[in-house]
């Protein structure tokens, strides 16, 4: 394994469509729950703990070795609106491609043919991971970090936020994705013992509500 | 763990020439330039022009909404299901760029829900002189500047400018009104360029796009032989 593959994964600049989708943000940002670092870092914190937290939970059992079929359909089970389905699909299919292209692997092409549609981003990212010899807490980081990196950067961009106050509050984020991280991969281990059921499922009701208005937008700068 | 491109099922790197199926996929053309520039109304006339002989559909990159999309559906110049608007999150050189990935998902979907396909245009959001496609993503690029945009751009050169495949100059109706020197910009571009094609073009008046569309069935003879 090679640690710096975590580096190639995580980085922003990893070409997997990302920069497209705001994470939530552009719809808070245009319902004003989003203003300013302030509320920035809350929102970052409530999706970390909650999308974030089952993201990182997926992920970390796609590297366990746990069936993509079985998890993509938890994923699906813990993400009740369309929109947030659609865009995590999208996604998954846009990393896939990524990952196929990056770290070759017979898994990652038989998740190609059973997904040609994409399936849950969380899920494609564990593969990923795995492809890439990275370990399932690897694979929970990239998920937990992702989920606070996007809304935060897409806000740079919806704002005008100062770019330093807005990785101010990711650094004031680190310790808490470093439990959020440690959690999902205790998660993990339970799903490969008792099954899927034991994935969390938090979730966030105003990001799902949100991406449902967004979805409806005739003008708007992110996907999702 | 190896990192070549041996394996088998869909192709998993889109520059390549076959689809999964072993079909060659259509050629793909990039036209990039600055907002206003008139990439759209070059799309649509190239559609006009070529609908009947070839099989095309197209891929905007709007910025903000999905104007152009609207706009191309609005003026019916291929049927709705041959258009598709990919939203880039405020970079639209991102997407033609430095993260293909929506733009590819794009023209594959088109491929397998209209075709077969023999060419995809691919308009960019529209965006600075710097802004170019990924070979990854296109074949070739066509870089659509106006007269109105000031005639200095040919000189002031940039990747656009030098290193598009075609280099073309619209609206050359407005000229007189703007006191753009179209010699000079013929002349300048020929210095940035060299050997490389420039058309001036008026969409407002005959011959229109006809000598992009030329191009364009050259580009796609080579692309088939
Ligand atoms: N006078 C003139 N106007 C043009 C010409 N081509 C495009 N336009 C107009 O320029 C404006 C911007 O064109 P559009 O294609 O939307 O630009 P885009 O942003 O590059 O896609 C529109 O109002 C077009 O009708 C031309 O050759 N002459
Ligand atoms: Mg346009």
């Amino acid at each position: 394994m090679s640690r710096a593959a975590l580096l190639v994964l995580a980085d922003g600049r990893f070409p997997a469509g990302g920069h497209a989708h705001s994470g939530g943000a552009e719809a808070a940002v245009k319902a004003g729950r989003v203003t300013g670092a302030a509320s920035l870092e809350d929102f970052c914190r409530g999706r970390l703990h909650t999308a974030g937290r089952v993201a990182a939970a997926l992920a970390a059992a796609a590297v366990l070795g746990v069936d993509p079929v079985e998890l993509d359909a938890a994923a699906d089970a813990r993400t009740p609106s369309p929109a947030l389905r659609t865009a995590a699909r999208k996604l998954g299919r846009q990393l896939t491609r990524a990952a196929r292209a990056t770290w070759p692997s017979d898994e990652l092409d038989a998740l190609a043919r059973e997904f040609p549609k994409g399936a849950h981003q969380p899920v494609v990212l564990g593969l990923t991971a795995r492809a890439a010899g990275l370990g399932a807490v690897d694979a929970a980081y990239c998920a937990a970090y992702e989920s606070v990196s996007g809304p935060a950067s897409a806000t740079v961009r919806l704002l005008s936020l100062d770019p330093f106050e807005a990785t101010g509050v990711l650094a004031r984020l680190a310790p808490e994705l470093d439990r959020v991280a440690d959690r999902a991969v205790e998660d993990a281990r339970c799903v490969v013992d008792e099954g899927a059921d034991a994935l969390p499922a938090a979730s966030a009701p105003l990001l799902e509500i949100g991406a449902e208005v967004h979805a409806g937008w005739g003008v708007r700068l992110f996907a999702s | 763990m190896h990192l070549d491109h041996s394996h088998d099922g869909p192709a998993a790197v889109s520059a390549d020439a076959r689809r999964a199926d072993g079909s060659r996929r259509a050629l793909r053309i990039g036209l990039g330039g600055p907002v206003g520039s008139g990439k759209t109304a070059t799309v649509a006339a190239l559609c006009r022009a070529l609908r009947e002989e070839l099989s095309l559909a197209v891929v905007t990159n709007d910025i903000y909404t999905r104007e152009d999309a609207e706009f191309l559906l609005r003026e019916a110049v291929l049927p709705p299901e041959r258009i598709t608007a990919v939203e880039t999150g405020a970079c639209p050189h991102t997407a033609i760029r430095d993260d293909i990935s929506a733009n590819l998902e794009a023209v594959e979907d088109l491929e397998d829900e209209v075709g077969p396909l023999d060419l995809i245009l691919v308009e960019s959001g529209g965006d600075n002189l710097t802004a170019t496609f990924s070979k990854g993503l296109v074949d070739a690029q066509i870089f659509v500047i106006d007269v109105a945009g000031g005639d200095d751009i040919p000189r002031k050169g940039g990747p656009g400018v030098t290193t598009a495949d075609l280099l073309v100059v619209n609206k050359t109706d407005l000229a007189p009104y703007v006191g753009s020197d179209l010699g000079r910009m013929a002349a300048d571009a020929k210095a940035q360029r060299a050997e490389l094609p420039v058309v001036f073009q008026s969409l407002r008046s005959e011959p229109g796009v006809s000598d992009v569309a030329a191009w364009v069935r050259t580009r796609l003879a080579a692309w088939t032989a």
